[in-house]
């Protein structure tokens, strides 16, 4: 294989050979390797029995299917006390607690080795290592390859590196629960996937990791599969991911029909036969931005993300937060060369981005659930990441794509521990209250004050306060989308009549709104989470306390990252004012990947001065600044009734908290209609009637009834078969004769 | 001469035929298709005539497969006798759809 590398690359070896990126296969086998071992080990038999059999015990697993929040069974010091519940931890916890979560530490070192050498190197192309050929298929060459570029380098880095934090907090979360192993296959499998997706060298190898972390993200929401209603949210979520993927496919196909490669040296080099800003060039762009809308859940098909909220808490801050969902922002910068082809198409990818951004924002300001308002952060900031990659900022979407995951990870894991400190409280207690509603929470920060402090650090990124990772990422993208409202190429086209700089203008002030939006829900959320009185109960109040160590490390490292992650690409602005370090860095590494596409959109925009440039940074620190204040000081955590105390919002409020009614109307327009077309035609009609009467039961009576009729025939006299074979002779001769 | 040495083969073969259809009693349907494959035999021998030997040599083949074939053929009928104490065909009809 390595010769196949070799004679692909032709007489000049590409700077990586021969170095440690040789190795890049292993990045992805390592998480494969983790995922048999802990599916092996989740085969064998579930787990310990109770200590003692006389004693009554709590089924762990039935116990926890039935509770709105399952959570596994802590192990706080408190929570034992007088609780004698016996924990029924798996067999090979010990042995998974090992391998889970060792196989991404491994890849994330090979990973930062080979990042290393990159570093240096700097090429200027791809580095290709081709496997085996896959799909030979006449013109249809599709070759099992590995391409590592900075974009994809990125990436990984990302995902291992992130998702190693992630499987070190699981540990911590999911070490009682029975399904141990099994979560962690699941895991593992889904950074294998993950790795595969973003270091195929082709669409179709990008689309098995793209198809296998939708897999992987099915199994982990509906990973306590008990409840109907976690199996639901699992398959809402791959359904509609379908939606998305059949306008991949789609892509994909017109793709190779129309310039016959799909691997992306390939499309990058004939992209441009496809016509700049052509019809055909649009059309390709938009069915791939369908399969975005899924994976990424903006919308219109944002709708199974809320709901992927009831899979466990590490589960939604790898795949829902930091990495799955930001596959639809990779695929587009992957596929900058088209997109930056169509103004039309990325108009479009940063409208829905906008529209996104703002929409869920508002969702989440009325939500009481913690992950909700989380999971609606996600999808607005996800939007934000369309704005990025839609006007043609492929860097800066990259780089919110990064700090966002660096800080909704810590969000969620932080709400993780939160929900955990909770259901210690209501394990103990009996209670059935719901250990994720804020309205039962507050003043937490008296019992958690290493989460309180990270979530904090946190909430502040994410709404853009300076300096921290989030308000460098969000500042470049609403930079971006102001700079080329003038003059790019974007800018003079027009999008359904409304002409690009106009509709610049107005997206940029959607994503001001936004920010201002998610500094009120962020805060809002902390408020009703840590502030306050504690509502959660006296009795329960014993058993709150700060998660183990194995939580809070990752917790720690995931708040060192918020807070510096904006190093990574500081604005030349910053940069020139204060003169540190040097800027745009990331700008500077992934500029062989996405530069010239980035140099086409932005062709003819004029440089925007710095003095403009600071007043936008200001603008942006001011509404952020505002939001906060603005929350501080409208809500009050203490007024705040319990949730089973609650009366439900009224009027416009009670429209946002139930979500603006999107999952009715859908269930109402689309879900329902379903039901009743299939139940009453594809099922009474075409299979019952058609297929099952007339195809299966109706050949049967065919059959039936021409046996009876040869049967008859048969009467036994010997006399009439003799007749009937004359007969049939003279007919034959008089047929050949007479012809 | 071929055409009257045909029409008198054609003849025996018509009478076979005939006799085959009216006939109930086995033996007399067996001995009208011995008739039937003389005729057929005859017909051969008449080509043979004029078109060379190969004619005499299925002759040949044709009287021992009927010889063989009126073994087994009587001693078929002679266990339907034994049987059913008749050999009348229109009493032999068990099998039947």
């Amino acid at each position: 294989m390595l010769l196949q590398a070799v004679a692909a690359s032709g007489a000049q070896p590409h700077p990586l050979s021969g170095t440690i990126a040789e190795w890049i296969w292993l990045l992805p086998l390592l998480p494969l390797l983790g995922f048999v071992i802990n599916g092996l080990l989740s085969l064998n038999s579930a787990h310990f029995g109770p200590a003692d059999p006389s004693t009554t015990t709590h089924d762990a697993s039935s116990e926890g299917a039935a509770e709105a929040s399952p959570v596994a069974h802590g192990e706080e010091p408190g929570a034992g006390a007088d609780d004698n519940h016996s924990v029924k931890r798996h067999r090979w916890a010990g042995v998974t607690s090992i391998v889970g979560p060792g196989v991404l530490i491994l890849s994330f070192g090979l990973a930062v080795a080979i990042w290393q050498v990159m570093a240096s190197a700097h090429p200027e192309a791809p580095f290709i290592q081709r496997y085996f050929s896959w799909m030979p298929v006449g013109d249809l060459q599709i070759d099992a390859a590995i391409q590592l570029d900075q974009l994809s380098m990125v990436m990984v880095l990302v995902v291992t590196g992130v998702g190693a934090l992630i499987h070190i907090f699981s540990v911590g979360y999911m070490r009682d629960d029975p399904g141990y192993p099994r979560y962690f296959s699941y895991l593992n499998l889904f950074v294998f996937f993950m790795l595969v997706l973003v270091l195929g060298g082709n669409y179709p190898v990008l689309f098995v990791g793209w198809e296998g972390v939708g897999l992987c993200s099915y199994l982990l929401i509906g990973f306590w599969f008990n409840d109907k209603q976690n199996a639901d949210a699992g398959l809402k979520a791959f359904i509609v991911n379908r939606i998305g993927d059949f306008g991949f496919l789609v892509a994909m196909f017109m793709l190779f029909a129309n310039i016959g490669v799909l691997d992306f040296v390939g499309v990058n080099a004939k992209a441009l036969d496809l016509g700049a800003g052509s019809a055909l060039v649009t059309t390709i762009c938009l069915f791939m931005f369908l399969g975005c809308t899924g994976k990424s859940a903006q919308i219109p098909l944002y709708i199974w993300l809320p709901d992927a909220m009831a899979g466990p808490t590490p589960v939604s801050a790898l795949i829902h937060a930091a990495t799955m969902v930001t596959a639809g922002v990779y695929l587009i910068a992957r596929s900058a060369a088209l997109f930056s082809l169509s103004p039309v198409a990325s108009l479009t990818v940063a409208v829905v981005g906008a529209v996104t951004a703002i929409f869920a924002a508002t969702i989440g300001l009325k939500q009481w659930d913690i992950k909700k308002v989380l999971a609606y952060s996600t999808i607005s900031q996800l939007g934000y990441m369309f704005v990025g990659v839609g006007v043609g900022a492929y860097v800066s979407g990259m780089f919110h794509l990064v700090t966002h995951s660096f800080f909704k990870a810590l969000l969620f894991l932080g709400s993780g521990s939160v929900i955990q400190a909770m259901h210690n409280g209501y394990h103990a207690t009996h209670s059935t209250e719901d250990a994720q509603d804020m309205r039962n929470m507050g003043g937490l920060r008296r019992y958690l004050p290493v989460t309180f402090v990270l979530m904090w650090i946190a909430t502040l990124a994410i709404s853009g306060i300076p300096l921290l990772s989030g308000f460098f990422s969000k500042d470049e993208i609403l930079g971006s989308v102001f700079a080329r409202a003038q003059g790019s190429t974007l800018s003079s086209a027009s999008w359904l009549g409304i002409p690009g700089g106009t509709l610049l203008y107005i997206i940029y002030g959607i994503g001001l709104a936004a920010a201002f939006l998610t500094a009120v829900y962020m805060t809002r959320m902390m408020l009703y989470t840590f502030h306050g009185p504690t509502r959660t109960g006296s009795e329960e109040e014993k058993y709150l306390g700060e998660a183990p160590w194995v939580m809070t490390g990752p917790l720690v490292i995931l708040g060192i990252l918020t807070v510096i992650g904006g190093w990574l690409n500081l604005p030349k602005v910053v940069t020139d004012i204060v003169g540190v370090g040097p800027g745009e860095l990331l700008a500077h590494f992934l500029d062989p990947v996405v530069g010239s596409a980035t140099a086409r959109i932005t062709a003819g925009a004029t440089e925007i001065p710095a003095t403009t440039e600071e007043a936008l940074i200001g603008a942006a620190v001011v509404i952020a600044v505002v939001g906060i204040i603005f929350a501080v000081a409208r809500l009050k955590p203490a007024n705040v009734p319990r949730a089973r105390d609650a009366i439900p919002e009224t009027g416009f409020e009670g429209v946002v908290a139930h979500k603006y009614y999107v999952d009715e109307a859908l269930d109402r327009t689309v879900v329902e209609p379903t039901y009743v077309v299939s139940r009453s035609f594809l099922w009474r009609f075409v299979d019952n009637g058609v297929i099952d009467g007339l195809f299966v039961n109706g050949s049967a009576a065919l059959a039936r009834t021409f046996g009876w009729i040869g049967s008859r025939l048969q009467t036994g006299n010997t006399g009439i078969y003799a007749w009937s074979l004359v007969v049939g002779v003279l007919l034959l001769l008089g047929a050949i004769t007479l012809r | 001469m071929l055409a009257e040495s045909l029409a008198l083969t054609a003849a025996l073969f018509i009478i076979g035929v005939i006799g085959v259809l009216v006939h109930r009693n086995a033996i007399i349907i067996f001995m009208c298709v011995e008739l039937m494959l003389t005729a057929v035999s005859l017909t051969f021998v008449a080509f043979s005539r004029f078109y060379g030997t190969a004619g005499q040599v299925f002759v040949v083949f044709a009287m021992t497969v009927s010889a063989a074939e009126a073994a087994v053929g009587l001693a078929i009928i002679i266990a339907i006798f034994r049987h059913r104490r008749t050999i009348n065909l229109q009493d032999i009809n068990l099998l039947k759809g």
